[in-house]
């Protein structure tokens, strides 16, 4: 398997007031045309991650990284035009909340075909076309009339289905999905998700999914990655899950309620055991 | 403890509960388990008289609610939220958050109250000056268990109290109200749309959909997924990580 992206001792790193702090520290990974978890609870260091493969670690903070090369191209040096060029158009991200990554001021169809207007030189007529093309994609059984809707109108299931919409418009070779169901109801989450993995098998796309759900991510996914303070304490393959053997996926497994559980009380993560830096 | 008869609730054209009708009794933990716009919440917020227009007939330990929130209602009942971040008042240190109650309501012994309540939900003494922002979700949310508390009422209605936390942190709090509810003898009523947390925390539940009760069972026939209704089905189904699609729509 050839890596899509390849990522050696990634840090990133804070500035504070008694020196930096590593909030990623020092982890090394690759991800090929496959499907990578990534889980961890909040303070992980899983969502700055996602960010720093996207160059969006947000200011004071900055990516370090021995090695970062997304086909051939070394984003650990890229500046932010290089970047802006690779965003949406090879590298794509979708957040949790739907209702907080959409303009509420432009009609869904107009901001999905914003990202081909920037990457392309497609035609109006032509941006129109591969807009109702992908909300169908996206299996919105009405694209002409949500194509005309502004994001307040549509739910937030359909509104996540737009976002990956306007994700995967440009075909992206990579897709970033950080909590993409988080926001939204047991019964609307695996439709979205089986968007996703339908969009990310039939295009070749490697996808990675970061999300605290171990589960979930153990169900969509080739191959998981466990994060516990800015490292990667565990990798696996997602079948084999119940076999891990680090204290903290283990005790993560534990303490999940399941509907058949008979337990009195659930296992509590002992964390100082685990050494936590803070 | 707890009865809700023929109880709708309206927000100007929208009917969001439609004649739920259900009895809690003294000591029990009830589930409402829906998704969102199923009225669970709304329904909550009747019986902590927060909504303002319903009809029906709500009492709590044998007395009738009125619209709106008295003292007596206080003492009966009182509120856990899902975000601790919004819950708290930001700049009040959680001696202050604690505390308050027992002045308005004319109560003494304030420090020895306070003091005993923090060891009650875990927490060391040494977190009573803290502010909101310095303490974790699930310290905070220990506090807005501690606050709700602090008047002794028989009954706390739970609206997704641990939705926001990490799952290690949620094992926490789910214990912490276990026992609680053990030791104090008290009555729940959980709002989730987490059947696994209903199961792990209640005794009976009811499922909701747009605004309607369509099954009540106890929390055995959900360990057991044997719910009756199509769309409890639906519901234990997509918990247990089922596909959405071959499920016939109720």
């Amino acid at each position: 398997m050839s890596a899509l992206i390849e990522v050696e001792n990634l840090r990133v790193r804070f500035p504070g007031d008694h020196g930096p702090t590593d909030v990623v520290r020092g982890i090394s990974f690759s991800l090929g045309r496959e499907r990578l978890g990534i889980v961890g609870e909040s303070g992980s260091g899983k969502s700055m991650t996602g960010r720093a493969l996207m160059g969006l670690v947000p200011a004071p903070g900055r990516a370090i990284a021995d090695r970062m090369v997304f086909d051939g191209i070394d984003l650990a040096r890229l500046d932010e035009r290089g970047f802006r060029r690779l965003r949406g158009a090879r590298l794509s991200m979708v957040l949790q909340d739907p209702k907080f990554s959409l303009n509420p001021v432009i009609r869904i169809g107009e901001q999905i075909g914003e990202a081909l207007a920037f990457h392309s030189r497609a035609s109006r007529r032509e941006r129109r076309r591969r807009v109702l093309d992908v909300l169908a994609a996206v299996r919105i059984d009405d694209p002409e009339r949500v194509y005309r809707l502004f994001p307040h109108e549509v739910s937030g299931g359909m509104g996540q289905r737009v976002m990956i919409a306007m994700m995967v418009v440009l075909e992206p070779d990579v897709m970033i999905a950080d909590e993409p169901t988080s926001a939204l109801d047991v019964s609307v989450r695996a439709q979205v998700l089986e968007i996703m993995d339908d969009l990310v098998r039939r295009r070749g796309m490697g996808l990675v999914l970061i999300s605290h759900d171990l589960e979930m991510v153990a169900r969509w996914c080739d191959r998981v990655l466990v994060m516990y303070d800015g490292r990667i304490v565990e990798e696996c393959a997602a079948g084999r899950l119940a076999e891990a053997t680090h204290p903290y996926t283990k005790g993560l497994l534990a303490s999940t309620p399941h509907l058949d559980d008979a337990r009195e009380l659930l296992p509590v993560l002992d964390r100082g055991a685990l050494g936590a830096s803070r | 403890m707890i009865e809700i008869e023929n109880l709708d609730v309206r927000y100007g054209r929208t009917h969001v509960v439609r004649n739920v009708s259900l009895s809690v009794g003294a000591g029990e933990s009830f589930a409402l388990v829906g998704e969102s716009g199923s009225g669970k919440s709304t329904i909550l917020k009747a019986l902590a008289g927060q909504a303002p227009s319903w009809t029906g007939r709500l009492a709590l330990a044998g007395e009738p609610i009125e619209h709106r929130r008295t003292p007596s209602l206080a003492r009966r009942v009182q509120m856990v939220f899902q975000d601790p971040y919004g819950s708290l008042h930001p700049r009040r240190t959680v001696d202050d958050t604690l505390a308050e109650p027992l002045s308005i309501h004319g109560i003494g012994e304030r420090d020895r109250r306070v003091l005993a309540m923090l060891d009650a939900v875990g927490l060391a003494a040494r977190f009573r000056f803290r502010l909101p922002h310095q303490l974790s979700g699930g310290q905070r949310q220990r506090v807005a268990i501690a606050r709700a508390l602090m008047l002794e009422p028989p009954i706390l209605l739970l609206d997704e109290p641990t939705s926001a936390l990490d799952v290690s942190v949620q094992a926490e709090i789910l214990n912490l109200l276990k026992t609680l509810r053990a030791e104090r003898r008290l009555t729940y009523l959980l709002v989730t749309h987490d059947l696994p947390v209903a199961a792990f925390l209640c005794d009976r539940l009811a499922v909701l959909r747009a605004g309607e009760i369509v099954e009540t069972a106890p929390i055995a026939d959900l360990r057991a997924h044997q719910l009756r209704s199509a769309y409890g089905r639906e519901l234990v189904s997509l918990s247990l990580g089922g596909s959405s699609r071959g499920h016939a729509s109720p």
